[in-house]
């Protein structure tokens, strides 16, 4: 009987080596293992045996059974990765066809760079302050310092809709407006973003629409370094570290002293070239301390407090920072120049 | 105000610095030096030659043969000009000159004969065509008579001279002279300079014999000064005056109108200068014209005036209009002998008023309506009187026959070392200050810290304590400010409820793939109203127009943001690009008035226009194009991200599509619209399909609350039923849903259409429908009965609401 199940193990072992698939696998493990198989037969007629050999060959059939269904166990998870792995082959795909584009849209090239100045200076706790397109006469002028008949005001011919009412042609009248709001004892700081008007032929340098944005900070005891040292940090975030700042005296109707803001050129690094005109320099706002009159006019003493205010325009700064150089481009809305500033 | 270098240089050493230096320090010490330019290249060995003799080319008709003295020698040149003659002083390119564009000049043969050199037009020396008198515009220059031979012809030219544009703010009017920027310069690079004493020689006739001076209103016209010059010869004014006044921008005319140009590029003072004997009078009235009154002024334009015009007359008809320009009647002419001499002052706003009616803005009137020096009136009819006894021969009267009222008194500021230290955050001591004020050339009489400052009249601009501080400031360089932050009382900045959401929303319709347009706010009158929103149209009366626009597509400000966009599609789709998604975030502008006296309400509107492909991948087979559903997406997901329910109403309104338009409505209320523009819009704009909306922002962000956009997420699982219904082909699905969700309240959640079918199988005029529908509890779990029992109230309120039957 021992050699009978030898043998029944060498001719097994055989076919789970011969088979080739799942099925004949499975014939192989009926034909053997199954309850009409050869290793059952043996085992029933283990009743002649000796008392000596039953538990000798017992032990024996057992182990040719483990050893045979360990087998086809090896051989069948061997064909089962086969399997899949032919199945995988055939799911491949050319992954350098092209993605199912996801549409996504962006902002405006101005809004973009708005935003950016916003949280600069909501960094430096500036609020942000919005007012009316269309002012009257005394906000975008008188409460700035430009009374009726002032020379200063040929500076911004402006859009009037009727003798009182116009198109603002600064954002500068939110300031007035936010100031008169706080009874002459509260300090502000805010700046104040937003759309201005003023009569102007549209050209490459000119749009009668264009976006301001100001600042103001009114307090006690502001001073003029306090105003530089504010430009300055906006300078180096806006424009890069590397890039120093200048002031030289200008004149605006609603500041006193009144100074120009300058960068150092990029492209020269100061050296003076073609774009910052040989100069080494180039105009980026203007700002000053608030004039007294205008300090007194929303309700401040202007000997207790004091203050600085700046301007200046997105467009001018999208110009420089990103070589737009034709404002008209800004209003055209042309998706090919809007896209290329999504990343802005 | 264009600056001869070589001008400034005659009244202020400024030889040490480079003109690039030069303009770099005016710059940051006052006023911006806009360009700095030389009059002409860089050009050497040109001298006056004088022209020996001048005969015909033996071989060439158009060329001359000659022999021209430079000086030093007699040198044969041939010249093609057709207007050399003999005896002329011409300008001579020697050899081993170089012309522009490194033109170098050789010795030659022309046809045979030996040149030796070349006889310039000033368009070859580098001067600019505009600036080239007419009568040399086809030739070679001659100089006058007087030019001395073998001198340098460049700087008799002026060539050499380097211009300086200064851009001045309107506060710098003292800048508008070249005596005022010599003060500045002196100031800057701490130089001297003094304005020169006049020096007349008058001849004992006295002028107040012959003349006469009236003025009627003294606040108009607080001085007026006459001066009589005789025997007067006009002819041209000496080169080197023609030169600056051409380097300065002035056309040169004859000596007496150059000598006045001059003096009011030298003082700042216009002056005028009228022809005696034209004048018919002794007898100078100045007045307010009457209403309806002529003048014929010096560019021969008849001039209606009226009473608001100031007028120099002679006791009858008006001569000149004041500050502005003079008649015609009385301009000096070659005959001219006498002259009046005018030097005036004429207050700013009358000299503004006559100007800008008159469409006249001249060197003169710029200068006057800024204000010029009191203390200098006077003292310009003196130094114009010095030239015209130098230059035209002139015989001074002495004298000057004059109203005067004029308030010629210095104002005193006063200001402290410590509150300019505290104002600029600065440690400037009493001696910088001192020293400041000694370059500025502003007398004070010091206390302590205290300076009380006279302010010379020149510089009218300095009136406050604050004034005074920027010229402290400039001089003493904002440079040498250091860097320091506010240390007042601090806020958090951030952001405002409103302008969060602005940003929201913005981002959403980023997100779900639109781009942000910024259109312009002012339209034509007939776009102004189009496409308006059903909301804004109730409240809007007419559109705002402007008293003056620039042009009738800019004339009106916008009610709704769609026109202008389309007009963008428009222009894109003329270039190509078929597939658009815009948004834009603006405000409309709405006047409740017919005729506009307030401010109209500004209310912010989210609109959008699609058209084109929203969805492509053509490898995939994968195309959807825009329709009304897309767009309707699009504002529904604005509607969740606001936390906002929109429902929508089938609407016609003007220029959309009439069966594909919906009104919006957040609650009762309409809060905009969304649609198809009307085909016969689209066609006129070149569009294909185009889908809008236009919401009203403003009214949402009211709506919106923070608080309840969030909701804890349910912990008990959820129920979800179908129902399909089969109804008239009308009947609204959202009408559906609501009595769904109206019956199934409070355990229905969430209805949603998922099937929308009509045609075969269905009985004519029908469609079927179908629903899936979300129970849910958030406290606990629900049973079968209870949703059994919910969706039979849900199922008999649609039978008998929609006359719904369930399949
Ligand atoms: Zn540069």
């Amino acid at each position: 009987m021992k050699e009978r199940l030898e043998q029944l193990k060498q001719e097994a072992l055989e076919k789970v080596t011969q088979a080739e698939n799942i099925q004949s696998l499975k014939d192989v493990r009926v034909e053997y293992l199954g309850k009409k198989g050869p290793i059952t037969e043996v085992l029933k007629g283990m009743g002649k045996l000796s008392k000596e050999e039953r538990p000798v060959i017992g032990q024996l059939a057992n182990e040719v059974r483990e050893e045979v269904a360990n087998a086809i166990e090896t051989k069948q998870s061997r064909l089962e990765d086969e399997a899949l792995e032919r199945q995988l082959e055939e799911e491949s795909i050319d992954v350098t066809l092209p993605g199912r584009p996801v549409q996504v849209g962006g902002p405006h090239l101005l809004t973009s760079i708005i935003e950016e100045i916003e949280d600069l200076f909501i960094g430096m706790g500036f609020e942000i302050k919005e007012g009316p397109e269309v002012e009257t006469d005394y906000y975008n002028f008188e409460a700035l310092n430009l009374p009726k008949g002032h020379p200063a005001r040929d500076m911004q011919d402006s859009f009037y809709i009727t003798e009182e009412l116009l198109l603002r042609t600064h954002t500068s009248p939110v300031q007035a407006r936010t100031m008169g709001k706080k009874n002459g004892s509260e300090p502000v700081k805010m700046i104040c973003p937003g759309k201005v008007y003023r009569r102007d032929t549209d050209d490459a340098t000119h749009s009668h629409q264009f976006t301001q944005i100001e600042g103001l900070l009114v307090d006690k005891n502001v001073r003029m370094t306090d105003l530089k040292g504010v430009l300055n940090t906006f300078a180096k975030q806006m424009f890069g570290e590397d890039r120093d700042i200048r002031l030289r005296p200008s004149f605006f109707p609603f500041t006193e002293p009144s100074v120009e803001m300058d960068i150092s050129c990029k492209v020269c690094g100061g050296e003076g070239c073609s774009v910052c005109k040989r100069t080494g320099w180039i105009e980026i706002l203007g700002a000053g301390m608030v004039h007294p009159n205008v300090l007194e006019m929303a309700g401040y003493d202007p000997k207790e407090y004091t203050g600085f205010a700046f301007g200046m325009g997105p467009e001018r700064i999208a110009m420089l920072k990103y070589g737009v150089d034709d404002i008209r481009n800004f209003y055209t809305n042309d998706i090919r120049f809007l896209e290329q500033y999504h990343k802005a | 105000m264009l600056v001869s270098l070589n001008w400034l240089q005659e009244y202020i050493d400024v030889s040490a610095y480079k003109p690039e230096e030069l303009a770099e320090i005016i710059t940051k010490t006052g006023i911006e030096v806009e360009s700095v330019e030389p009059v002409a290249e860089d050009v050497t060995g040109v001298v006056v030659g004088c022209v020996v003799s001048c005969e015909q080319h033996p071989n060439a008709d158009k060329l001359s043969l000659c022999q021209v003295d430079v000086g030093t020698e007699t040198l044969q040149i041939v010249c093609g000009a057709p207007n050399i003659a003999e005896g002329q002083k011409v300008a001579v390119a020697t050899p081993g000159a170089v012309l522009p564009g490194n033109f170098k000049i050789k010795k030659t043969k022309l046809r045979g004969e030996v040149s030796n050199g070349m006889i310039c037009s000033l368009q070859e020396l580098g001067v600019d065509e505009k600036d080239v008198p007419a009568e040399f515009s086809e030739g070679i220059y001659v100089f006058p008579e007087d030019a001395e031979t073998g001198v340098n012809a460049i700087s008799l030219l002026n060539l050499d001279d380097i211009i300086i544009e200064l851009g001045l703010t309107p506060n710098r009017s003292d800048a508008m002279s070249m005596a005022g920027v010599a003060y500045e310069v002196a100031a800057a690079i701490d130089g001297q300079y003094q304005l020169a004493d006049e020096k007349v020689t008058p001849v004992e006739d006295k002028t107040e014999d012959h003349l006469s001076v009236q003025v009627e209103d003294p606040e108009a016209n607080p001085y007026y000064g006459a001066f009589l010059i005789k025997d007067v010869q006009v002819g041209p004014s000496p080169l080197w005056m023609q030169n600056r006044l051409t380097a300065s921008g002035v056309r040169p005319i004859n000596n007496v109108v150059d000598i006045t140009n001059y003096v009011l590029l030298e003082y700042g003072q216009p002056l005028h200068a009228f022809d005696y004997n034209r004048f018919e009078s002794n007898e100078i009235v100045i007045r307010f014209a009457k209403d309806g009154e002529i003048i014929k002024t010096l560019d021969d334009q008849e001039r209606k005036l009226s009473s608001n015009h100031l007028v120099i007359t002679n006791g009858e008809e008006p001569h000149a209009i004041a500050g502005v320009m003079g008649g015609a009647k009385s301009e000096v002419q070659e005959d001219t002998s006498a002259i009046i001499l005018e030097a005036a002052y004429f207050a700013p706003s009358v000299v503004r008023e006559s100007s800008k009616d008159h469409g006249l803005r001249s060197e003169s009137s710029s200068r006057f309506e800024k204000g010029v020096d009191p203390n200098r009136v006077e003292r310009a009819g003196k130094r114009a009187c010095e030239l015209l006894e130098k230059y035209a021969n002139g015989k001074v009267l002495s004298g000057v026959a004059s109203f005067d009222q004029l308030d010629r008194s210095e104002k005193q500021v006063t200001i402290q070392t410590s509150r300019i230290n505290d104002r600029l955050g600065t440690e400037i001591s009493n001696e910088e200050i001192q020293d400041i004020l000694r370059r500025l050339q502003f007398s004070y009489e010091q206390e302590g810290e205290e300076f009380k400052v006279t302010i010379p009249t020149r510089r009218g601009d300095v009136v406050l304590f604050e004034d005074m501080l920027e010229e402290v400031a400039r001089i003493y360089g904002y440079d040498r400010l250091p860097f320091t932050l506010p240390e007042g009382s601090s806020q958090a900045g951030g952001l405002s409820l409103y302008q969060q959401l602005k940003r929201k929303t913005k981002a959403y319709f980023e997100g779900a793939g639109l781009n942000e347009t910024i259109t312009y706010s002012l339209t034509h009158e007939s776009k102004a109203t189009m496409l308006m929103s059903p909301e804004i149209e109730q409240e809007a009366k007419a559109p705002v127009g402007l008293a003056m626009p620039m042009s009738e597509d800019h004339s009106h400000l916008r009610l709704s943001i769609l026109p202008e966009m389309l007009e963008s599609l428009s222009y894109n789709v003329a270039r190509k690009q078929h597939d658009i998604a815009y948004y834009e975030l603006g405000t409309v502008f709405v006047s409740e008035e017919e005729q506009v006296t307030a401010q109209p309400n500004e209310v912010l509107r989210a609109a959008g226009a699609l058209t084109g492909t929203w969805h492509t991948n053509p490898w995939q087979q994968e195309k959807k194009d825009v329709d009304f559903f897309v767009v309707k997406g699009v504002v529904e997901g604005l509607s969740e991200h606001l936390n906002i329910p929109f429902t929508y109403e089938k609407a016609k309104l003007s220029h959309m599509h009439p069966g594909r338009t919906a009104v919006v409505k957040a609650g009762d209320e309409i809060v905009g619209f969304i649609g198809q523009v009307h085909p016969k819009l689209q066609k006129e704009l070149g569009l294909k399909e185009t889908y809008v909306f236009d919401l009203n922002a403003e009214k949402l962000f009211t709506k919106y609350s923070k608080e309840e956009a969030f909701q804890t997420i349910p912990r008990y699982p959820s129920v979800s039923r179908d129902i399909a219904l089969v109804v008239d082909r009308e009947e609204a699905a959202g009408d559906i849903v609501s009595t769904i969700s109206e019956a199934g309240a409070p355990l229905v959640k969430n209805v949603q259409v998922f099937d929308v079918y009509q045609g075969e199988n269905l009985p004519e005029g029908k469609k079927s429908l179908a629903f899936n529908l979300l129970y849910l509890d958030p406290n606990r779990t629900l049973k079968d009965k209870e949703v059994e029992e919910a969706h039979d109230n849900i199922l008999s309120a649609v039978q008998e609401n929609h006359n719904a039957e369930v399949r």
